[in-house]
């Protein structure tokens, strides 16, 4: 079980990042625990300057934009 | 949701070399089409049942010549940028200014915000990001200033649609007025009016991200996805921008210009402002209306508080910003930079 956290104040780029986690996941059967982060203050005190981010089990791995689903690929199953 | 791996998967093989063509392709193309405007509108404007020189057939004129010329531009400075920024990010951006606590860390922060990536719904992670790295209020600021006012689509459509001279002036008052804005805010020592949480934050350690390696096919794919996401965007803002253009150039008497937008009138730079700043629209909807504006006559000075106060002081970027500034902070932050603005105007109204 990892636990994805997708920061992000709800613009139209952090939901697709969402839904993207939740496809990439499903597609390599990872089970995943997704997080959405819109609180500024909770932003700021994991260190995410540039929205969308997307954090893994508490290490981030990603920010400012889309991640790619390749890239999202080696996250998750790393 | 196989169809979603079935229309990936070639995305990703697609060949390098593909690439470059077809950027090298598309930029050549454009660049033929937008020399070709001139014919090519005015035969558009010839097929509608108006005389050229009526107030419509003007007014048609230049909206049929606007559009391409104006999208044409607009998809080319934005693929280039978003290409050249990615090489900068907040987080390097960050790490430059850090250590600046001299009073170059201003123009250096202004430079920076014009060269790093970042849209206005993340002005509050990044504002707290700066502030919490120990990066001074005021060249925070100027940063925050210099973003949108000094903006690549501004200037190069300022470019295309007005000419370099005026393009030129705009991008030196535009980046004076966003470093002196941060000196002197920052003079005022203004930390005890931010939102007492961000004061009493103790941010903690950035998670520092991978160093990701991007090849050149990589930026250019970047460039791609901005040019998706901006022009998508913001394609409805000049269409309505050239149609207030068109309508200007049209239908307004020069004479009516000169006596709203002239330079004799001392009300209208202040005037100018107050309009300007609830508008709420970008800079490539607001650089037609300029370029109707200059062309019936009206004063340089004035023209330019109205786009500088459209363009860098935004209502729906004050909304965002209360999460972390005070009331009070933003009218000081708003008043600072329409004081840059108000002498800009008044200047070049009384120099020309």
């Amino acid at each position: 079980m990892k636990t994805v956290k997708v920061f992000g104040p709800g613009c139209k780029r952090c939901e697709a990042t969402e839904a993207l986690v939740k496809q990439v996941a499903s597609d390599l059967g990872i089970a995943v625990e997704i997080e959405k982060v819109s609180d500024p203050k909770s932003m700021a005190m994991a260190g995410v300057m540039s929205t969308p981010a997307v954090s893994v089990d508490g290490r981030m791995v990603h920010s400012g934009g889309l991640p790619e689903a390749a890239h999202l690929k080696q996250w998750l199953s790393a | 949701m196989t169809t979603e791996t079935h229309e990936t998967a070639p995305h990703h093989q697609r060949p390098d070399w593909l690439w470059y063509v077809g950027v090298a392709f598309v930029g050549t193309l454009g660049w033929l089409i937008y020399g070709q405007l001139i014919p090519m509108s005015e035969w558009v404007t010839s097929l509608f049942p108006v005389a050229r020189d009526s107030h419509t057939g003007e007014a048609i004129a230049f909206f049929i010549y606007d559009v391409p010329k104006v999208l044409l531009l607009l998809t080319g400075i934005v693929f280039v940028t978003g290409v050249l920024r990615s090489w900068f990010s907040p987080e390097k951006t960050r790490a430059i200014l850090a250590g600046k606590r001299q009073i170059w860390g201003y123009p250096l922060a202004a430079l920076l915000g014009v060269l790093t990536p970042f849209c206005s719904c993340s002005s509050v992670p990044l504002f707290i990001g700066f502030v919490s790295a120990g990066i001074p209020l005021g060249v925070t600021f100027a940063f925050l200033i210099a973003g949108p006012m000094v903006g690549p689509v501004g200037l190069g459509l300022l470019y295309g649609l007005v000419g370099w001279q005026i393009a030129t002036i705009y991008l030196v008052f535009g980046f004076s007025i966003a470093t002196l804005s941060g000196i002197v805010l920052g003079r005022m020592g203004l930390e005890r009016y931010l939102q007492d949480w961000v004061r009493d934050l103790n941010a903690g350690p950035t998670g520092e991200l991978p160093e990701m390696h991007l090849t050149l096919v990589d930026r250019l794919k970047i460039g791609v996805e901005q040019v998706r996401e901006i022009v998508g965007k913001v394609w409805i803002w000049v269409l309505v921008g050239i149609g207030i253009g068109a309508a200007i150039h049209g239908y307004v008497p020069e004479e009516m210009m000169l006596r709203i937008m002239g330079g004799e009138a001392w009300w209208s730079v202040p005037a100018a402002v107050t309009v300007g700043v609830p508008m709420y629209t970008n800079a490539a909807g607001v650089i037609p209306i300029v370029e109707a504006l200059l062309g019936k006559g009206a004063a340089l000075g004035t023209t330019l508080a109205f786009m500088m106060s459209v363009i860098a002081l935004s209502l729906p970027e004050m909304i965002i910003l209360k999460q972390v500034l005070t009331l009070r902070l933003i009218a000081i932050f708003i008043a600072v930079v329409a004081t840059g603005i108000l002498a800009t105007g008044y200047l070049f109204n009384f120099l020309l």
